[in-house]
């Protein structure tokens, strides 16, 4: 009979690039997506199965050894709100220098810019979801800091103003499908590695500090180059139905920025003072593993290739 | 209790060292003939650095221009 956790056990023994073997976080990713919206195929109950969750424990181990390894652990600044706060936005200043958010705002062809949404598509089209799962592990400053930030990313009250869902506009403005997991055999594995990375922060209460901290610097790094995304749209003739997301975007995390690292971040700090590696070490695997995925889809691009696998998305 | 005698959360400024200042709060932001301007979420983040495209929002450009507020 077919043994789950041998072969699960066998495929990640035999990874030696965890965060890059596009089976083990396709694994990893279906795990994960039964405890988000899940699959048509799939029974609900196989969300709590005693068998899968066993399995998923054997990657997630592998996986956040292997993120540990890959990941420098930043310096750690004086366990305060204001400390961290700094910390964080120096960890996440702009670099100068080139970087996808401005090879799409000055060069990338029309392809690449579809291509680049598609790699976004993975996380984009459940954005916010993954911290989502953090607010019942906080409270006070921290946990309201939360609240206030995904309210906004989740329209505050108003179902067309959810990020996710203005994203999926975006899609459907270039003509690319906006169901959930449509592009899900053409992302490389590290793409699914950086949603994987946020689901697990998200999912155990362990790591609920570095859930706070990838967020942190998620939105520290998101308004700068959302404006070079919009700009490189426009600079290949699209409207404001392309644009929108990223538009939006420039505004909304200049306020999620500050309230992410001063309220959440620092207040989480503030009253865990134990919890700060974890804060200081989701934040720099957030830098990392996005930053990989960024390099491997500017390298492709270089080499004059596609970043997706195989060619089923040149339509 | 009815929604008036709930004391209203008092509005708040937060100045951001080296960035905006966050308002949080029932606060009219109006322009100089005291047209509302446009307003997209509860709480704005206001540009002090002077050099943001989407005035009077701040767009994350002080973190360019180093702009510092020397800790207020
Ligand atoms: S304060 Fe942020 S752009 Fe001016």
């Amino acid at each position: 009979m077919f043994d789950l956790q041998q072969a699960i056990a066998r495929a990640v023994a035999g990874s030696d690039d965890l965060l890059h073997d596009d089976d083990v976080q396709l694994a990893l990713d279906m795990l994960y997506e039964l405890h988000y919206t899940g699959f048509d195929e799939a029974d609900d109950g196989w969300e709590w199965s005693p068998a899968l969750l066993a399995g998923r424990s054997l990657i997630e181990a592998a996986f956040e050894r292997a993120l540990r390894a890959s990941v420098p652990m930043p310096e750690l600044p004086e366990p305060r709100a204001d400390a961290v706060a700094a910390a964080l936005f120096e960890l996440t200043a702009p670099t100068p220098g080139p970087g996808l958010a401005r090879t799409i705002e000055r060069e990338a062809t029309d392809e690449q810019a579809r291509e680049f949404i598609i790699q976004r598509s993975i996380y984009t089209l459940k954005e916010a979801d993954p911290h989502t799962w953090a607010i019942p592990r906080l409270r006070g400053r921290a946990k309201a800091a939360l609240v206030e930030i995904q309210s906004d990313e989740y329209g505050g009250g108003r179902a067309e103003r959810i990020h996710a869902a203005l994203f999926a506009g975006t899609m459907r403005a270039l003509g690319l499908d906006d169901t959930y997991g449509a592009y899900i055999d053409a992302v490389p594995a590290i793409t699914l590695a950086s949603l994987n990375m946020s689901t697990m922060f998200g999912l155990h209460r362990r790591l609920r500090g570095s859930a706070v901290g990838h967020l942190a610097a998620f939105e520290m790094t998101s308004s700068l180059p959302c404006r070079m995304i919009g700009d490189g749209f426009r600079r290949l003739g699209y409207g404001v139905d392309v644009t929108f997301y990223y538009d939006e975007h420039v505004e909304a995390d200049s306020v999620h920025e500050q309230i992410a690292g001063r309220d959440l971040a620092g207040g989480l700090v503030d009253a865990h003072p134990e919890l700060l590696a974890d804060v200081m070490f989701g934040a720099a695997a957030c830098l990392v593993v996005d930053g990989m995925a960024a390099d491997d889809v500017r390298s492709a691009w270089e080499a004059g290739e596609s970043s997706l696998l195989g060619s089923a998305v040149r339509s | 209790m009815t929604d008036e005698d709930r004391p209203a959360a008092t509005p708040a400024i937060v100045a951001c060292p080296d960035g905006p200042l966050l308002v949080r709060g029932d606060v009219d932001l109006v322009d100089p003939q005291g047209r509302p301007l446009e307003r997209h979420r509860r709480t704005v983040a206001l540009c002090r650095c002077g050099s943001s495209a989407i005035k009077p929002y701040c767009d994350g450009t002080h973190k360019l221009k180093h702009f510092t507020t020397g800790g207020a």
